[in-house]
């Protein structure tokens, strides 16, 4: 059981954070929502909820509530520049299917 | 994969989804729509770029209606079939308005029936108006402004009214926004949309004074804010005074001093004109010169300065201090208990109400946010969780449901419409579509709970819709809507779009459910995750290999004279390989067998292509053929 970052998405992780003044980790999460089952949450965490599952990686505190961890587990975090874009993808290595835009997923 | 960005806390939306949802302060003398984007709340601004709409309404004799700015420009010129300041007679009586000489138009009497029944009407050239239809008319614009600025449609809006407003006032406020197609997620008083707007944003804690005074409403309420939950815990005020009531005293003194008496409409309207752009020069300078022609020829110059106008609105003044006092006496609260004090309203602007409310509280008030736009900014925070765009607040939550709610889906899975925690009242659809060919109806059964197996959560209702008509899997669009009021009353609506069929059903999703049940539902849902996600996963492949079935079949009924009997064989082979994967319950055997039956019958599909591409062309020439 196990959620990690590269690098380069734990230093962008840790500069987002400090930018923004507040915060004690990073929150990863799936909803059933989107044209193609599954989508992921990445938001800044306030608060440990009492049933969180807390990782750390690369000095960075990863939140996960149970309920996501197994659509999530053994997934990488990582951040990449894609033409004019930039931001965080998702390495998660229980995709079995995505929609066109890759912003939903099925397992 | 898409690139994401970090969101903040309950703020990422679904894929391809942002509930566009505004907050709209239609005021006296202007209006304004905001939203949240990215977290942040801003003013939509129009075309040009102008963010404050002037709550002015022209009626033209060629059935024109123009709002706005344009209207205003004619507010002098055509008087009677120009309207301003509707809001003051939204769900009033001709014997509510006082002394009605005053205001330039034409008044009916109230009809005794119907909808605006017991209201007052203005007639105009384009017909008798009722302060509804006026204010619709503003809140079209604004929906068309907030809608091109958003590129969408909207989802519905929080309406704000002055904490005054009764019953009568705000029925009709929400009757003018159903006449202008927005759906009222909310009406919200004013001054709690402009302390949402300052409590979140700078994150403030303790008791506050929110002062607002527009346009033509004066309310002061007494808030207590603590970790961003914010409580109401008085409301005074003057349904009858504002920055309106300034411009008229300036417009009484023009008078005295060019010793003119009663005007026709038109002067009065100028001269008004005039009178609100002195008393904004004011705010900045020490005097204003005021000049204008009556229609009469008559030449109108004065110079008033600020020491003057202070005078001259010493008394209004005054008047919005009482209700302050009165206020704090129902707060059971002293003046030094206020922590800060919040200027809401245009008219906020002008040194001599500073001053007077700074002294009354014995401190400066808070002026950091912009006062026309801070009601409409709180408005669009609140109208963004109302609409679901947020989850999991801790703030604002007057109630919320307590288990998420949705329905059943093929294979005994839960597809959850509500999420738990979702602030009442909400309302939220989502389509669905029929699983076989010229299936006429469909079986609705409404579930509360976290799992993802029907089995394991709560059945409340169960109901059908139908007379679909007859379509192949999958075309139908059946529009499924649960709707969860203030009360907790939760009514499911369903609706086949293209033919319009629909069915509904009521039910109240907490009966019965006790605190205990509802903390062993929730703890089952976390303990049961990975068992969730295998059943989930099984299902869908069994839906997906029931399909597959049952298309070969169809397929097989109609074309099999296109295979060989070995053709055939092979197919049926993997068909019955299929359905004895079906029995095992096992996720990875039974998805190896549809794909071997999908790769049994790629050949077979490729035939039938060919052969309808045929039939269709057969007998044709060329030149037949688009």
């Amino acid at each position: 059981m196990a959620i990690t970052l590269t690098a380069t998405a734990a230093k962008h992780v840790q500069n987002f954070m400090i930018k923004r003044g507040k915060g004690v980790g990073l929150r990863l999460g799936v909803r059933t929502t989107g044209c193609s089952g599954m989508a992921y949450k990445l938001e800044f965490a306030d608060v440990i909820e009492e049933d969180d599952l807390q990782f750390q990686s690369q000095g960075v505190t990863v939140l996960i509530d149970p309920k996501s961890l197994p659509y999530l587990d053994g997934m990488e975090l990582d951040y990449q520049r894609e033409g004019l874009n930039e931001g965080f993808k998702f390495n998660n290595p229980n995709v079995k299917n995505e929609c066109g835009c890759g912003e939903s997923f099925q397992v | 994969m898409a690139l994401l960005q970090i969101s903040e806390p309950g703020m990422s939306t679904a894929p391809h989804q942002h509930r566009l949802a505004v907050g709209i302060d239609l005021g006296t003398t202007n209006s304004l729509v905001a939203t949240v984007r990215h977290g942040i709340s801003v003013v939509l601004n129009d075309e040009n770029g102008r963010a404050m709409l002037p709550s002015v309404v022209r009626y033209t004799a060629d059935g024109q209606i123009i709002v706005g700015e344009a209207a205003q420009l004619m507010q002098s010129q055509d008087t009677a079939n120009t309207i301003s300041s509707v809001k003051r007679f939204m769900g009033r009586g001709l014997h509510d308005m006082g002394e009605i000489s005053r205001f330039p138009y034409r008044f009916v009497e109230a009809p005794a029936l119907g909808k605006t029944a017991g209201m007052l009407q203005l007639r105009t050239v384009a017909g008798i108006k009722s302060p509804v239809e006026i204010s619709a008319e503003i809140l079209n614009v604004l929906r068309r402004q907030a809608e091109a600025a958003l590129g969408g449609e909207l989802v519905g809006a929080v309406i704000t009214v002055p904490a005054y407003f009764d019953d009568a006032q705000r029925q009709a406020t929400k009757d003018a926004a159903r006449l202008a197609g927005i759906n009222v997620l909310r009406l919200l008083n004013e001054p709690t949309a402009a302390a949402i707007a300052y409590g979140l944003d700078n994150a403030s804690e303790g008791v506050y004074a929110v002062y607002d005074l527009g346009g033509g409403t004066f309310d002061i309420s007494i808030l207590r804010l603590s970790r961003g939950v914010f409580e109401v815990l008085a409301t005074n005020g003057d349904s009858a005074l504002g920055g309106d009531d300034f411009d008229h005293r300036i417009y009484c003194w023009l008078l005295e001093k060019s010793n003119l008496s009663a005007l026709p409409p038109q002067d009065t309207r100028l001269l008004l004109t005039h009178a609100r752009a002195a008393k904004e020069q004011l705010t900045e300078h020490g005097e204003t010169r005021i000049t204008a022609i009556l229609s009469s020829g008559v030449l109108i110059d004065q110079v008033l300065t600020q020491v003057e106008f202070f005078v001259l609105s010493k008394n209004l003044v005054q008047n919005t201090l009482q209700p302050l006092r009165r206020a704090l006496r129902d707060a059971g609260l002293k003046v030094g208990e206020i922590n800060g004090v919040v200027m809401v309203g245009g008219a906020t602007r002008m040194p001599q109400i500073q001053q007077a409310v700074g002294d009354f509280f014995g401190q400066t008030p808070l002026t950091n946010l912009d006062p026309d736009k801070v009601v409409a900014l709180g408005a669009a925070i609140q109208a963004n969780v109302l609409a679901g765009n947020r989850s999991g607040d801790d703030w604002l939550l007057l109630d919320v449901i307590p288990l998420s709610l949705g329905i059943e889906t093929m294979g005994g899975l839960v597809e959850k419409i509500i999420p738990r925690n979702s602030t009442l009242p909400t309302a939220r659809a989502q389509e669905f579509t029929t699983y076989k060919d010229g299936q006429t109806a469909m079986s609705i059964q409404v579930v509360q709970g976290e799992r993802e197996l029907v089995s394991d959560c709560r059945s409340l209702a169960r109901f059908e819709l139908r007379g679909i008509p007859a379509m192949v899997a999958g075309a139908a669009r059946i529009r499924v809507t649960f709707q969860v009021d203030a009360d907790g009353l939760l009514s499911v609506a369903a609706r086949e779009m293209r033919s319009g069929v629909e069915a509904a059903i009521e039910v109240k999703p907490a009966y019965g459910l006790s605190d205990a049940d509802i903390m062993r539902m929730l703890q089952e849902s976390g303990q049961h995750a990975a068992d969730d996600m295998q059943a989930r996963a099984l299902r869908e492949q069994q839906i997906e290999a029931n399909q597959l079935l049952e298309a070969v079949d169809n397929a097989l009924e109609q074309n099999g004279n296109l295979l060989n009997a070995d053709e055939q064989l092979c197919i049926r082979t993997q068909m019955n390989g299929l359905r004895v994967a079906l029995q095992q319950n096992n996720h990875q055997v039974l998805k190896h067998a549809t794909e071997a039956l999908n790769q049994a019958t790629t050949e077979f599909a490729q035939r039938r292509m060919d052969q309808s591409v045929n039939s269709v062309l057969a007998g044709r020439t060329l030149d037949s053929i688009e």
